[in-house]
């Protein structure tokens, strides 16, 4: 092994990265943690056992063979936590070459519907639109679904690429407010905005952040029941921007709150009244935000509705 | 007077491509030169000087980045403005696309028909 692969093996920061892991769940990390406890019982145990037993040499013998053994437990899990970890980032960029190579045949059958549909190559009769218009809006799910995965796939082995500029949040939150306003009245449903005072613009990616409120608002959006109100509260909390999506819909059931965040997850409630959808938005919301160093949650009540809120540092 | 046609190349592997583009633009009343890989792509460029060039990223025989990087290295056709036009979205992809002369930087997933149009009568208007 040359010097740079052992520098970079040292390197506990990259190494997390590499995985996509938080340090607690990082193989070296866990490994450099599990050492410095070896260590400790080391240090301990002598000092226990010199109390005890008079003979030195049994003492000495005693630590060395206890060592011995707790290090190669300690490497037997590390070794086996690695193994896992580069597994589950391997499965992760398979799915990303994958889905990349799907995108290609989706994107010719979305350009080559898009002239039928004008009726750019002759008039199209009412039932053959009837069928392209099918055609359309599936190839639209597909290409949704692949692009979810492809953004799954780049949080999970940490390659999503960020990119940091200070904007206004408030005008981010209006401008998405503006744009799910006809699919809201469609819906029969009212949008109120409340905004604390002094907000100041903050320094984030202004993408990712639109992308997470609005599918935050979205699913308030569809997961109402008939008639419905949202309400969203956009404030300055300490060094901290905090906006906060509230419906009245149909909420999450108790028992399948703890699973809202996981990848294709929903709630057994929606599934009954919600066949479309992948499963994929609120892990999303919930890696971007993270990879923001923003937190996100929830409280939630079946059949009286969701608050989703997340904050993000304003520097 | 007879106003000649604008020239646009388009260097893409993909002939599900090649025809619903080559359709778009022609209505559009633009013509058409087509190159199936990177190679041909840039002889292309340089024996017929297009007004514009519609370039694949991941093509055979040369890639995208090569065909630019011999564009941009060419007199005579290191002006053509170049529109990437591809499934790659990586921010490195992007940066090193503009890095070496790309004029802008699609997503096909990301775009219209209608759209790409759209930005390729403004360009060459």
């Amino acid at each position: 092994m040359d010097s740079k692969k052992i520098c970079e093996q040292l390197n506990i920061k990259k190494q997390c990265q590499k995985y996509g892991l938080t340090l607690w769940q990082c193989p070296q990390f866990l490994f450099l943690v599990m050492g410095i406890i070896i260590m400790v019982i080391i240090v301990v145990s002598y000092l226990m056992a010199i109390q005890r037993i008079e003979d030195p040499q049994i003492v000495i013998l005693m630590i060395i063979v206890s060592t011995l053994i707790l290090v190669i437990i300690d490497y037997i899990i590390v070794h086996s936590f690695e193994r896992l970890a580069e597994s589950t980032r391997m499965k992760m960029e398979f799915i990303g070459i994958v889905s990349h190579q799907l995108r290609s045949p989706v994107t010719n059958l979305k350009y080559a519907l898009e002239p039928l549909m004008s009726g750019e190559l002759g008039e199209t009769q009412k039932k053959q639109l009837d069928y392209l218009t099918v055609l359309k809006q599936n190839v639209d799910r597909i290409q949704e679904l692949i692009d979810d995965i492809l953004v799954v796939s780049r949080i999970q082995t940490g390659v999503l690429s960020l990119k940091k500029a200070s904007f206004s949040i408030v005008e981010l939150v209006e401008k998405t407010i503006v744009e799910v306003k006809p699919l809201s009245l469609a819906s029969n449903i009212t949008i109120n905005f409340r905004k604390g005072k002094n907000i100041p613009n903050i320094i984030s990616d202004s993408f990712w952040v639109e992308q997470a409120f609005r599918n935050l608002v979205d699913n308030a959006i569809r997961y109402q029941k008939g008639k419905g109100i949202i309400d969203i509260l956009l404030e300055k909390r300490g060094q901290n921007i905090y906006l906060e999506v509230k419906d009245s819909g149909v909420g999450i059931p108790k028992a399948d709150q703890k699973y809202i965040f996981q990848k294709f997850f929903r709630a057994k409630n929606v599934l009954k009244s919600q066949t479309s959808g992948t499963g994929l938005g609120l892990f999303i919301v919930k890696g971007v935000i993270e990879k923001l160093e923003g937190k996100i949650n929830f409280s939630s009540e079946e059949n009286k509705g969701s608050t989703f809120w997340f904050k993000l540092p304003i520097k | 007077m007879q106003i000649s046609k604008k020239k646009i190349l388009f260097i893409e592997d993909e002939s599900a491509l090649q025809m619903t583009f080559g359709n778009m633009l022609t209505k559009e009343g633009y013509e058409m030169i087509k190159a199936m890989d990177g190679k041909t792509g840039l002889e292309l460029a340089k024996e017929k000087h297009p007004d514009l060039i519609l370039l694949d990223l991941i093509l055979p025989k040369m890639d995208g980045f090569g065909v630019l990087k011999g564009l941009k290295e060419n007199e005579e056709t290191k002006e053509i403005p170049v529109i990437i036009l591809t499934n790659l979205e990586n921010t490195g992809d992007v940066q090193r696309a503009l890095e070496l002369g790309a004029m802008t930087y699609l997503t096909k997933a990301n775009y219209t028909l209608s759209e790409i149009s759209k930005k390729i009568e403004k360009i060459l208007a």
